[in-house]
């Protein structure tokens, strides 16, 4: 019996602690990838994100949050650049069917859409008016904004955003809607195409 | 001491630090050469050291085969390879654990490790990889975030054809015929008759 535990003892001392280290690693088995750390990672510290100066879509200046007490709005954010052909305009109309959802029960004045163009060169006003007439926004409740060339690198280490170039002359991006809730805190992620969780999101924060 | 060995593995460890970047730019340059070049990097020092003369028992090899294969899975989580492209500490950690507890502890242990375990390893190395080549050919999601669609596809490509060589390299030896009886085993055997 001694010298079948002394044969299978190193065995197992090294499952237990290679087993540990990768739970440890994943996050209890939760985040096998980047997108799925950076998720959880909001999720449970709800990092503040830095009040940045926006364009807006009439070349007008608006603030990425507002932390200045609960009677403020919530705001929904995806980041997009207008002349993507794919996942951005699939976005767009996730966007549109979400807000016709806010609408419809009755969070317009609390609750605010901004789509922000991470590519402030190519999205210039009159280029984001095409985007948001294309999709019916008309900055009631959806806004399409673009952020200063100065302030780009701090709004994607904020958000923690990873852009990369394609081989199209566009970018792929983690696309997602961000939640950022009365107080400036990004206090959930969700997936673009699961509008009935975002608005689930709204409400719980709205409670 | 086997000086070659000690050089070629400093060679292989210098390639992957100074093409760094080109071998990063590509997933599959990046999962399927740079680190299994690390690796081989570790393997050939350790054998250079004549850790091979070590004398340890099966559960201590056993032990050393295990460590290898919590590291490279450690290695295969998309989240590290992506981590290991924007933070330093990462790209250093890996730099040094893969050489040391991948390619290390497999020239301590893999020969001396029981055959059922190396069978074992080996089954399920085939089959994670074959997971690998489905996960990042058809997964709807980019899995890592630092690299292309277009890019994650050829990586789940080439993870197949790893899949299928190290499957037939393994596969043959099994189906070639019995050494051939040399003069010299003939004499040996005399011998050992009379």
């Amino acid at each position: 019996m001694r010298s079948l535990i002394r044969s299978f003892l190193p065995s197992c001392v090294v499952i237990l602690l290679g087993g540990g280290a990768l739970w440890v690693a994943t996050d209890g088995f939760h985040a096998f990838t980047e997108e799925a750390a950076r998720r959880l990672y909001v999720a449970e510290n709800k990092p503040e994100i830095p009040s940045l100066m926006l364009e807006d879509m009439h070349g007008d200046a608006t603030k990425l949050s507002q932390k200045t007490g609960l009677s403020e709005k919530i705001t929904l954010v995806e980041f997009i650049y207008t002349t993507c052909l794919t996942i951005c305009q699939s976005a767009g109309s996730e966007y549109a069917k979400l807000r016709d959802q806010i609408s419809e029960a009755g969070l317009g004045d609390r609750v605010r859409l901004l789509s922000i163009s991470f590519d402030p060169v190519l999205d210039t006003p009159r280029q984001m008016r095409g985007y948001a007439e294309n999709h019916g926004a008309d900055g009631a409740i959806w806004t399409i904004a673009r952020v200063s060339e100065r302030d780009l690198s701090l709004m994607k280490r904020s958000f923690g955003l990873r852009i990369i170039p394609d081989e199209f002359g566009g970018y792929q991006h983690n696309a997602a809607i961000h939640l950022i809730d009365q107080s400036g805190r990004l206090a959930g992620i969700f997936n673009t195409n699961n509008t009935e969780e975002v608005l689930r999101g709204v409400k719980s924060k709205l409670r | 001491m086997s000086m070659s060995r000690l050089g070629l593995s400093l060679g292989l460890i210098g390639i992957c630090a100074l093409f760094r970047q080109t071998l990063e730019a590509d997933p599959v340059k990046h999962v399927l050469l740079q680190l299994p070049f690390l690796a081989t990097s570790g393997y050939l020092f350790a054998i250079g050291l004549g850790v091979r003369n070590l004398r340890i028992n099966k559960s201590i090899a056993n032990a050393f085969s295990l460590i290898s294969v919590f590291v490279i899975l450690f290695w295969m989580l998309p989240r590290y390879i992506d981590a290991s492209l924007v933070n330093p500490m990462v790209e250093f950690a890996k730099f040094v654990s893969i050489p040391l507890f991948v390619g290390g502890s497999l020239a301590i242990g893999w020969e001396k490790s029981n055959p059922f375990l190396c069978g074992f390893l080996k089954a399920n190395s085939l089959s994670m990889l074959g997971v690998l080549a489905f996960l990042y050919t058809y997964a709807p999601v980019r899995i890592c975030n630092s690299y292309l669609v277009i890019d994650q596809e050829r990586l789940g490509a080439a993870f197949l054809i790893t899949a299928i060589g190290l499957a037939l390299a393994w596969a043959i030896p099994l189906f070639s015929p019995p050494p051939q009886e040399t003069s010299f085993m003939k004499i040996s055997n005399k011998k050992a008759v009379i």
